[in-house]
């Protein structure tokens, strides 16, 4: 399956200076493996050392947090946008 | 801009310029910005203060204007403001009968239901903010906003004469509305909660370069925060209560509490134990006190369901910061009811005289259940923060007062009343 991939301009420095991507696999987790994979500086801003979400981004799956879902687990499918944001905000 | 408000740089005085940042997590330092977030970790940036600048004594900061900007050495500045000079400072209310009701010893009330221009806390942070958007050059501001900020964002961008574009979730309340779209900004509604509004606006930062004071500002936002515990060791005389209660919404508020008692202590302003700091949220909307309960280290989000709509945000980001205050303290939390918070409104207006919103009536609620818990007693000074005004949620309390009687203007009508309980 194919995603759009969209980060915050402080990651897109990490990924050749793009802001959006395409990412492949099943699960949002292969999306992200997929992208880490391509993009060595960036990886470690997407995922903690256990694999998961790094703590300080937040994931959203067509709008929604990822967290309401299954996380990485959460399966994608073809044209799904996955969106990337800073987690320090608001309040 | 008028020039009443640039009184300080009309005599002379030094510009203001906003400190460098530095990375709370991995210390990385970064020049002025209109940034937030770390660029080597992603974590929160935070002023860089010289630990060696001169602070004032206590006189002195006393013999400066009433506002939150004499206590400028520990705002994140160089220079002088040139912006909303006159927020902050707000009365400290001692409530005897609130402190029987809840069996300590005394209780005083901050009271930012009067926090000027916008009649909340909201103030502090936004006169911070938008005096670092000014002096960093940036041409628009704004916001996202459950409902005070955008009040405060509104009315101290249209003195400043900047343009403001404000999101707020659909579903405010009507006073919350009036009270932003009066001041002229871009108001723009969002279909979803405050979570699915601070998603676009981390965004819309990002792509148009705004100075969103609680997204890419919020390191010189946050900041003004501090100035409520300034004022309370001031007003108590240059000394802490044992215990200050606090509502939580991102967190930033008892988050700031901490470090504001901290640094007057450090200055010697104040002396012996810093206050045990207490959070409340709705128990419709309490990522940070299920954190605090669970010993963890990672907000789980939650969807909002409150009448409390200023506390209902479901993934605070300064949440893990404010449940270390809470624990560093000694501390700890408290999630009410809605039922509980418009008790809390009506307790606070019938004992003291003061009108709060939502999440002053929670702060009370949670008060009394932190009391019932033991986790106040007999010995406790005790501040409540009350953070808004009643009358931009009086939706809260439909229903919940008795119908005032209705009578033609004649001496028998009012003699068959008087002596009716009503």
């Amino acid at each position: 399956m194919a995603v759009t991939f969209s980060l915050p301009t402080v990651l897109a420095k990490l990924a050749d200076g793009q802001s959006n991507l395409e990412g492949t696999g099943s699960t949002l987790g292969d999306v992200v493996a997929d992208i880490a994979g391509r993009f060595p500086r960036l990886a470690p801003r997407l995922r903690d050392d256990r694999g998961g979400p790094y703590p300080f981004v937040t994931y959203y799956l067509n709008d929604e947090d990822i967290r309401f879902r299954d996380g990485f687990a959460t399966p994608v499918r073809e044209g799904d946008e996955v969106t990337v944001v800073a987690a320090i905000a608001g309040g | 801009m008028t020039t009443a408000l640039v009184p300080e740089l009309e005599q002379g005085l030094k510009p203001l310029r906003p400190l460098p940042l530095h990375c709370r997590l991995c210390g990385a330092f970064h020049q002025p910005a209109p940034v937030a977030t770390c660029e080597e970790c992603l974590g929160p940036l935070e002023p860089a203060y010289d630990p060696d600048r001169p602070l004032p004594n206590a006189a002195t900061i006393a013999s400066r204007p009433a506002s939150l900007w004499r206590y400028r050495e520990w705002l994140p500045f160089e220079g002088e403001p040139t912006l909303s000079l006159d927020s902050g400072f707000t009365p400290l209310v001692e409530s005897p009968e609130l402190a029987r009701r809840l069996g300590v010893a005394r209780l005083w009330l901050k009271n930012d239901a009067v926090c000027h221009p916008s009649l909340s806390f909201k103030d502090r942070v936004v006169a911070t903010a938008i005096n670092a958007a000014h002096a960093l050059g940036l041409d628009t501001v704004g916001c996202a906003s459950t409902g005070n900020l955008a009040n405060a964002v509104a009315a101290q961008a249209a003195r400043a004469g900047l343009p403001a574009w404000i999101f707020i979730p659909h579903d405010l309340e009507l006073g919350k509305v009036v009270g932003t779209a009066v001041f002229g900004p871009k108001l723009v509604r969002v279909r979803g909660t405050y979570d699915d509004v601070n998603r676009l606006c981390a965004q819309a930062a990002d792509r148009f370069g705004w100075g969103l004071v609680n997204i890419n500002l919020r390191g010189y936002y946050g900041e003004g925060s501090k100035t409520v515990a300034f004022e309370i060791a001031e007003q108590l005389g240059w000394r802490t209560p044992t215990a200050v209660v606090a509502p939580m919404a991102g967190g930033s508020l008892v988050t700031k509490l901490g470090k504001g008692f901290g640094e007057f202590a450090r200055a010697g302003l104040t002396s012996g134990p810093r206050p045990r700091l207490y959070g409340v949220q709705a128990a419709g909307c309490a990522p940070i006190v299920r954190l605090v309960e669970s010993g963890g280290d990672q907000i789980q989000p939650v969807v909002p369901d409150t009448i409390a709509r200023s506390i209902a945000i479901g993934n605070p980001a300064d949440g893990r910061f404010a449940a270390e205050a809470i624990r560093t303290t000694g501390g700890w939390v408290a999630a009410v009811s809605d039922a509980e918070i418009v008790a809390g409104i009506r307790t606070l207006a019938e004992t003291s005289g003061i009108f709060t919103e939502t999440a002053g009536g929670a702060t009370v609620a949670g008060a009394f259940a932190l009391a019932r818990a033991g986790r106040l007693g007999p010995d406790d000074e005790v501040v409540l923060c009350i953070t808004g005004n009643g009358l931009k949620t009086v939706e809260a309390l439909e229903g919940a007062l008795p119908e005032a009687p209705l009578i033609a203007p004649r001496l028998r009508e009012l003699e068959a009343l008087h002596g009716r309980d009503f």
